[in-house]
């Protein structure tokens, strides 16, 4: 293999002398190869980073409106207390993004659950199944949007056809002011619950038999086996998943704004955080309120992603 | 439900520990494959439907007798790819996912190795911070700078937009690869005379080609299905599939055949390729995950 023997190359190549000694560069580069080579990714996303979210910061305590390179005004906290108090359009869009982001998560982890458990043990056809919870996947969301447009389409749709077979009168679910938000968390619930599937199941492979056999021997049955032998031991995985999927949920934009367009749909039925603050600044811009928007969204994120990671914490111990 | 029956199972065992009751078993199995076929068909249907659609003429999808039998025609594809010029879109899409993946690989590899190597979380922190920012938090400023420097629309920026997702994604998947392999075999090429950035080069890299490919294809399909960048920062000439696909739509009313054309036509490539190298999707988007 391999791995016993390394390349030709590595074992008749011997330089002058051991590692790191001589005052050339290459001395010099191997000595400092941690930075050497952490340094320039590290450089380019926190230029990429630091820069604008810096200057997010400083633009939300500016009047900056119409076009970027205008000139602005230090309004301070103004753009925050607009937006903390703005029950119209921002505490709305806070609600939908928590809701959208919790119900979606909370149909990906019970059915990607149930169908982890599902493929858990070897079965045929298995390569087909694999396929399957593949492509949802990898599809790209935008495209995603367009099919179930189609498909949830009030009168030509697939979904009111086959409503109709049993009686059922057609629904206007992605027109509908009330069915809108609900129709595309059972479309994220399509595309990402694949994701949920193959995180648990490389948790559930990475799993010892062994205290599930000794339940078994004990007598207990499989329900038992499951809640309080699989899913504790599972727990780890499970808030991985959840954190992991969560963060990508909370700023879902591709889907909405493919199925609803601007602002969330003319109600803002789908309007949720990062739906708005595309719009404040993109469709309207509203540069300094969207930044405001933006630096509140990210707080929300990072106080969820801390408190699933203590909760992690918590977990594994 | 999948537990109840295997309760009746467990409960025959407890009976006759050496042999499964064969009826409960049998059970399960049906159980079992209907819940899988119940799977698979949600999964896969819509595609399928958004495939035939795409097959249909306008005429045929209105007409809802014809959901299954009609005649089927290349009209939509031929209308989409030459008319609207999708070929270009597709070479576009191609050449910014792939040169963004490059880029991002060359320096991504080196920057994960440090990092796992060295146990440099702190730094590693850094560069993941990237997928938990909002994507328009970033784009203002972008757009600002890109705009004044004339820029917009320009291949160069896209590309360095996409970089900003693939980096951190193989950053991520290279560490928890790095993590895995055994410290011991650069050891041992050092003591025979390698200096680290040798053994790194002759003996790591080497090792590593199949989880690169892993990160790599990830990056790519996660490129090649980015929006939210593209749709501010490309211009005519630079547009990507994703964001000519959204502006089929700002059509008065919707053709709908030629829509689900355009969706198969993004759709398709990336598909294949995930059929390709299904074991290294897997892996990638796996990795790291299931370490306590």
């Amino acid at each position: 293999m391999s791995v016993l023997n390394p390349p030709r190359s590595a074992r008749t190549r011997r330089p002058g002398g051991p590692a790191g000694a001589g005052g050339s560069f290459s001395a010099w580069a191997n000595r400092h190869r941690k930075w050497l080579f952490a340094a320039p990714a590290m450089i380019f996303v926190g230029v990429l980073i630091v820069f604008p979210l810096a200057w997010t910061v400083y633009l939300s305590l500016t009047d900056s409106q119409g076009s970027v390179r205008a000139a602005t005004d230090f309004i301070g906290l103004q753009n925050y207390i607009t937006v903390l108090s703005d029950t119209e359009r921002f505490w709305p869009a806070v609600g939908r993004t928590l809701a959208f982001t919790g119900v979606a998560l909370a149909f990906e982890v019970v059915l990607g659950m149930g169908v982890a458990l599902l493929l858990w043990r070897p079965f045929r056809g298995e390569k087909w199944v694999r396929v399957a919870i593949l492509l949802p996947l990898v599809a790209t969301p935008v495209a995603v949007g367009m099919m179930w447009r189609l498909i949830f389409d009030p009168n030509i749709g697939f979904v009111n056809q086959l409503l109709g077979m049993v009686g059922i009168p057609p629904q206007p679910w992605l027109s509908g002011q009330d069915t809108a938000l609900g129709t595309t968390i059972f479309m994220d619930v399509w595309q990402w619950t694949p994701m949920v599937v193959l995180i648990l199941l490389a948790g559930l492979t990475s799993l010892s038999d062994e205290p599930d056999e000794a339940a078994r021997v004990d007598g207990a049955n499989a329900f038992q086996r499951f809640f309080f032998i699989t899913l504790p031991l599972m727990m780890p995985t499970v808030i991985v998943a959840i954190l992991l999927r969560g963060i990508d949920a909370l700023k879902t934009f591709d889907i909405l704004y493919a199925t609803k367009g601007k602002g969330g749909g003319s109600f803002h039925e789908v309007e949720t955080l990062n739906v708005y603050a595309y719009g404040l600044s993109f469709d309207y811009n509203q540069y300094g309120l969207s930044s405001a928007v933006l630096i509140l969204f990210f707080m929300i994120i990072i106080g969820s992603m801390w408190l699933l990671t203590m909760r992690r914490k918590a977990v594994s111990k | 439900m999948t537990v109840m029956t295997d309760s009746a199972a467990t409960a025959a065992d407890n009976r006759r520990p050496r042999r499964r009751k064969p009826l409960a078993t049998r059970a399960y199995k049906v159980f079992r494959v209907a819940a899988l076929i119940l799977v698979v068909l949600f999964l896969l249907a819509p595609l399928f439907w958004m495939l035939l659609a795409s097959l249909k003429t306008n005429v045929d999808i209105y007409d809802t007798g014809k959901a299954f039998l009609f005649s089927p025609t290349i009209e939509n594809y031929a209308n989409v790819l030459q008319r609207n010029n999708y070929f270009v879109f597709v070479i576009n899409s191609f050449w910014v996912a792939f040169v963004s993946t490059a880029l991002s690989i060359v320096l991504g590899v080196p920057a994960a190795y440090a990092m796992s190597r060295f146990t440099m979380h702190r730094s590693a922190l850094v560069v993941l911070m990237a997928r938990v920012i909002p994507g328009v938090s970033l784009l203002v400023p972008w757009y600002y700078v890109f705009s004044n420097l004339r820029m917009v629309g320009k291949f160069e920026v896209l590309i360095l937009s996409h970089m900003f997702v693939a980096l951190p994604l193989i950053v991520y998947i290279m560490m928890s690869y790095f993590d895995s392999l055994p410290l011991e075999l650069e050891e041992s090429a050092e003591v025979d005379g390698l200096t680290p950035i040798g053994a790194f080069r002759l003996i790591t890299l080497p090792l590593s080609v199949s989880g690169i490919a892993t990160a790599g294809i990830l990056s790519f399909i996660f490129s090649w299905n980015n929006f939210m960048f593209a749709l501010v920062l490309s211009g005519a000439k630079t547009k990507t599939l994703p964001v000519a696909i959204f502006d089929f739509v700002s059509y008065a009313s919707i053709d709908w055949g030629g829509l689900m054309a355009a969706a198969t036509v993004v759709t398709i490539p990336i598909m294949i390729i995930a059929l390709f190298t299904q074991k290294y999707i897997v892996s990638g988007l796996t990795a790291g995950a299931t370490k306590g």
